[in-house]
């Protein structure tokens, strides 16, 4: 299966490998397999295929993934700028993939 | 308020819930054809708490999932012959992935939800089983402290619930993986199209004016006769944007939405040359070459929201450098097409 990947060296995701316990959770989370295990540590395959959706710092028990945490939609960031408000997702879309 | 999916009730020592039928009928493929062409997409949403599918019993799975009707339906479509519990959580009608990332779909929203319904009484187990892209509103180790249930997050689609179940809570990793292949961008282009009209039209009404100016002034009369072909080149940009960059995604060689768009954008410019539509001066095909591009690349653009990969920060930084571009070649091209018809 081809995978669609975005900007290059742009998102904000981090993680502490001391912190990790192994549980795997983040692993089952990511929509876009951007973790692996190793001897029982989390590591991060490719930090350019993460979308910073949050899910995986949300359930890391242990904190020790950090990433901030968005939509990325151009047409929330120009509504927000143009009311000053937060930027919300109208998502018109992303009905197609969600169940 | 009885809904047309609700066939009969099951009584349980947590109190009486409504069985729901796991066929669609015509009513609901009405209704997701509606959502899909965008038309009252805002308010396609059912009544928020549990429901039975089958006759699942204290020791069945719970399924959670959102209030939107659309995946209500994908879901209980897809769950025919199971016996399982539906604790739907009230996402004031948005459905999973978009509500997690509001954080309706969210721990505050489970944990008050299954004390709402009374999960402990309802069964002996203490699972229940979420979608994976819920993941971003819940923290399944603060729901196990708060409420005792432990959180298994399951596949991304509904079309993999039964399968999960079966192999005991097991995704394998195509399961997990969010997708955004020909079929699931195509499927979009309808709600996109609709919602995005208004730069069409925005942009339509300023070469409309543009139309009617010549030496001698401005005439109604003389933009009617003349505005076709830029209404024409408008319509192409618009649709370079929003029907072939979304469809040819993977094809177009750069990575930012919005020189994907560009580059559709300049196919189609090309594409028009034989039709004469971008006017009979160098000048005037110059101001288009900028225009179908800028404004291809500006919609392109607002399709990050709808793509399922985009990260805010790749959006920032690629909105930074190409809203300036964008901007400039409509605005350079504008002034070309009217110095072209007083010159
Ligand atoms: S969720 Fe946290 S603790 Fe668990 S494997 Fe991932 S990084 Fe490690
Ligand atoms: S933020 Fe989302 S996409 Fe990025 S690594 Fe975490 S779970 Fe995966």
């Amino acid at each position: 299966m081809q995978r669609l990947v975005y900007l290059k060296n742009v998102v904000t995701l981090t993680l502490k490998e001391d912190k990790c316990n192994g549980c795997g959770m983040c692993l089952k989370v990511c929509p876009h397999e951007v973790f692996g295990m190793s001897g029982h540590k989390a590591f991060i395959i490719d930090k350019d295929y993460c979308m910073e959706c949050g899910a995986c710092a949300l359930n890391c028990p242990q904190d020790a993934i950090l990433v901030r945490a968005g939509v990325g939609c151009a047409a929330a960031l120009i509504q927000g700028a143009l009311t000053g408000t937060e930027p919300a997702c109208g998502c018109s879309s992303r009905k197609a993939s969600c169940s | 308020m009885k809904e047309k999916f609700v066939t009969g009730v099951s009584v349980t020592a947590a109190g009486a819930v409504p069985v729901v039928a796991t066929r669609l009928d015509p009513r609901d493929y009405v209704g997701i054809l509606r959502a899909r062409l965008g038309i009252r997409r805002d308010s396609y949403r059912i009544e928020p708490g549990l429901y039975a599918v089958g006759s699942p019993d204290e020791r069945s799975e719970i399924l959670v999932t959102s209030n939107y009707k659309l995946t209500f339906d994908t879901v209980r479509a897809n769950i025919g012959g199971l016996d399982v519990w539906l604790l739907v959580l009230d996402t004031g009608g948005i459905n999973v992935w978009c509500a997690a990332g509001k954080g309706t779909f969210g721990t505050e929203e489970l944990v008050r939800r299954i004390q709402l319904a009374s999960l402990d009484k309802l069964v002996k187990h203490r699972r229940l089983i979420l979608p994976q892209l819920g993941a971003s509103g819940v923290a399944a180790h603060l729901v196990k402290r708060r409420s005792g249930f432990t959180v298994l997050y399951g596949p991304v689609r509904a079309s993999d619930i039964r399968a999960f179940i079966g192999a005991r809570y097991r995704a394998d990793s195509l399961m997990r993986r969010v997708r955004f292949g020909f079929a699931d961008r195509v499927k979009l282009i309808p709600v996109d199209f609709v919602s995005g009209a208004r730069y069409v039209f925005g942009a339509a009404a300023l070469f409309f004016i543009a139309a009617g100016i010549s030496r001698e002034g401005f005439s109604i009369q003389h933009a009617l006769e003349s505005f076709f072909p830029s209404a024409v080149n408008v319509l192409a940009a618009y649709c370079a944007g929003i029907v072939v960059t979304p469809m040819a995604l993977p094809y177009i060689p750069v990575r930012s939405f919005a020189s994907k768009g560009i580059l559709a954008g300049l196919a189609l410019t090309v594409g028009l040359l034989p039709f004469h539509t971008l006017g009979g001066t160098a000048i005037s095909v110059i101001a288009w070459f900028l225009f179908i591009p800028g404004l291809a690349s500006f919609v392109a653009m607002n399709f990050t929201g709808s793509s399922t990969y985009t990260s805010l920060s790749g959006v920032k930084k690629e909105m930074r450098i190409a809203l300036p571009v964008q901007l400039a070649f409509a605005g350079i091209a504008f002034i070309l097409i009217i110095a072209d018809r007083l010159f």
